[in-house]
């Protein structure tokens, strides 16, 4: 099984679907000759030619308007958002076209929306932040965020298949810095959570690229046996995993990368306390940004992005309780 | 027929609105092209008009007895504008049908009993109550229903139009937008995009004077059939109450367009001579702008044409009254969508159905 990173991952979920499936087609700012912002379509030019990974005006709404268009007529665009935070020039024909078109019309639209997204490295207020909530909460679309590079090549292969609008969230900070075993061939990722790590004193929920602050912040807690459960998708949430999860482990942490108002963390302790109240053995605590812009210079972004240290201290407290 | 390729100042009328729908409806009646359209084919266009104007009279009486719910929205006076490019359409292309537009449904072939079951919120096989009453379009007959927010669908059928080209395809999409529409942002980006990759598709610009409340002059510096230059492409304007003329000019720019010559914009300047809604009294447009296209009525204008070949334009009418008739009396029986049912549907849990081609006996002129 080849090893590859987080992002190669990614080109290789495109290029399987690409070559199995003739309506599969890449669209989006500088994607073709320039091989996309972080290079995650480098290549595919190549390969599949100018049509099929298509260099688009610099026009978000357009992107995901016509790609709506092309999938009603049998195609299935693949969209690039340069950053995960121009979602909101498009969110209109997100929210408004693509998601509301199968119940008002019964008429299905797959397409994916490929979201680079999350900060850590000085990317500021525009090139920062985890849209997930917004779309989270518009009706018809689904919302995955793989941590692990097979994980991102199975979910995307699956987005692509959908037959619904997929709002696939890969974390910028995985990119080149996650590594890890992945399949070759197509297989598709179920849309479910994962345990990351198995234990049973607490968990910690959480998606993305916290999966691996909560790793981290957890791997030697005072010799706790702590598990994390990794979303892989926010819509549809997996309930009963979480549920299962708070059953076994009676303590729950969540973490969000996002702001903390409405956020998927949000929800899940939503879900937790509505349906997990008598399984809990102490409070839902929640780490996640607090409701401010992702600043720019490190010592700012640091105190604003739950850092190792911040959901270790947390945990630490809960254990305690 | 009366069509001027705009790359002058504005027009008939120059750059002042008001005074360019005027001199337009002034004009006499364009001849008909008779080598393009039969007899058959100028009586199925009357009648698709009389169709939606039946219809949407029928709806707004029903409006006013509570049994259409939330508001009503119809396209009186306007109903050349859908009628005559939809006719000029093959059953392989694709359209995008905005709320003023019933004709373009019918042609397509969607029966008058369904529509009226729509509008009450029934069962229709339309959108099954799910959505607002004008929202809607069949999709098995190729057609994707609007949304509220304008000029949406643009985008929709400029990408319609990308995926014919990928794949070679000798087919065509088409939308109608608004005056209002042309103010927003993806009006632009959908423009643009159809200019820069030269696709097959065609916007009709309704020109009906009013964005709900606004006055055109409020809406717009120049005229915008003169932005279609700007953008790489053809800009027409025609009268948008011939429905002879905006059926030839839509032809021309399909032709065009599957033949690799790129998009078109069509302005059917005309008037929209009922409010916005149903609730609208419209008292903020001028009566003498009123009166003025209500001399204009696109259907009394192709009536007379007809009668003067010998149509019998009565039998036509009575006919449509009749099936209209009919149509409501089974609309009323489809049952209302049971309560158990309002959350299904969010997501498709099957295959992903492409759009279907249009099935009516006038939706292949093309």
């Amino acid at each position: 099984m080849p090893e590859m990173t987080y992002l190669q991952a990614i080109t290789d979920a495109l290029r399987e679907e690409m070559r199995g499936d003739e309506r599969v087609f890449v669209m989006g700012e500088d994607i073709a000759t320039y091989g996309g912002a972080f290079k995650v379509t480098e290549g595919l030019l190549e390969e599949f030619g100018s049509d099929r990974v298509m260099d688009t005006p610099m026009a978000e709404a357009a992107i995901v308007g016509t790609a709506i268009g092309a999938a009603v007529v049998g195609m299935r665009p693949v969209c690039e958002m340069q950053f995960s935070d121009f979602v909101a020039c498009c969110f209109d024909q997100l929210v408004n076209v693509a998601g509301k078109m199968h119940y008002r019309q019964g008429l299905a639209v797959p397409i994916v929306i490929r979201l680079p997204s999350g900060g850590g490295f000085s990317g500021g207020p525009f090139h920062s932040q985890n849209p997930e909530a917004w779309l989270m909460h518009a009706p018809g679309l689904k919302v995955v965020a793989p941590s692990t590079a097979a994980d991102a090549k199975g979910l995307l292969i699956a987005a692509i298949r959908d037959p619904n609008p997929v709002c696939f969230l890969e974390h910028k900070n995985l990119y080149r810095r996650i590594r890890g075993d992945v399949p070759s061939g197509a297989y598709e990722t179920p849309m479910t959570a994962r345990v990351a790590r198995e234990g049973d004193d607490m968990v910690v929920i959480t998606y993305g690229g916290m999966v691996w602050s909560a790793l981290e912040a957890t791997e030697d807690l005072e010799g706790a046996s702590i598990r994390v459960l990794d979303l892989r998708s926010l819509v549809p949430l997996d309930e009963e995993a979480i549920l299962e999860a708070v059953r076994e482990c009676g303590k729950v942490v969540v973490v969000d990368e996002a702001n903390a108002t409405c956020a998927a963390g949000a929800q899940v302790s939503s879900v937790i306390a509505d349906r997990g109240f008598e399984f809990l053995d102490g409070p839902i605590r929640r780490v996640a940004t607090p409701d401010v812009p992702v600043a720019f210079s490190p010592s700012l972004e640091r105190a604003l992005l739950p850092q190792v240290e911040d959901i270790r201290e947390t945990c630490r407290e809960l254990l305690a309780y | 027929m009366a069509i001027s390729t705009t790359t002058t100042a504005g027009g008939a009328g120059g750059d002042d609105p008001e005074a360019r729908a005027t001199a337009i409806a002034g004009e006499a009646p364009p001849a008909a092209d008779a080598d393009r359209l039969t007899i058959a084919d100028r009586t199925g266009l009357l009648r698709r008009m009389l169709e939606m104007r039946g219809i949407e009279q029928r709806a707004m009486t029903l409006y006013r007895q509570g049994q259409v719910p939330g508001s009503f929205y119809d396209g009186f006076g306007q109903e050349a504008v859908s009628a005559g490019a939809a006719f000029a359409m093959a059953p392989e292309d694709r359209l995008c049908i905005l709320h003023r537009d019933l004709a373009a449904h019918l042609i397509r072939g969607v029966e008058p009993e369904r529509i009226f079951a729509q509008y009450m919120g029934r069962m229709s096989g339309l959108t099954d109550g799910r959505d607002g009453n004008v929202h809607f379009g069949d999709h098995r007959l190729g057609c994707v229903g609007m949304v509220s927010m304008l000029p949406d669908m643009m985008l929709v059928a400029v990408g319609m139009a990308m995926a014919f080209r990928m794949r070679g395809e000798r087919r065509c999409a088409l939308t109608w937008l608004g005056d209002g529409a042309t103010s927003r942002g993806d009006c632009h980006e959908a423009m643009n995009w159809a200019g820069v990759q030269r696709l097959p598709v065609i916007f009709v610009l309704e020109n009906n004077q009013y964005a709900y409340s606004t006055p055109t002059r409020l809406q717009y510096a120049v005229d915008p059939v003169e932005r279609a230059a700007g953008y790489g492409f053809p800009g027409v304007s025609v009268d948008g109450n011939d429905v002879e003329a905006i059926f030839a000019a839509t032809l021309e720019a399909r032709e065009r367009a599957i033949d690799g010559g790129g998009p078109t914009l069509i302005e059917a300047v005309t008037m929209r001579m009922h409010g916005h809604a149903a609730h609208d009294d419209m008292a903020y447009v001028p009566d003498e702008l009123v009166d003025h296209w209500r001399g204009r009525d696109p259907i009394e204008l192709e009536e007379r044409r007809l009668v003067a070949i010998g149509v019998d334009v009565d039998s036509v009418r009575a006919e449509v009254a009749a099936e209209l008739e009919q149509a409501l009396a089974r609309a009323r029986e489809h049952p209302m969508p049971a309560a158990s049912t309002a959350g299904d549907g969010v997501f498709c849990e099957g295959k992903a159905q492409a759009l279907g081609d249009g099935l009516g006996p006038w939706s292949g002129y093309a």
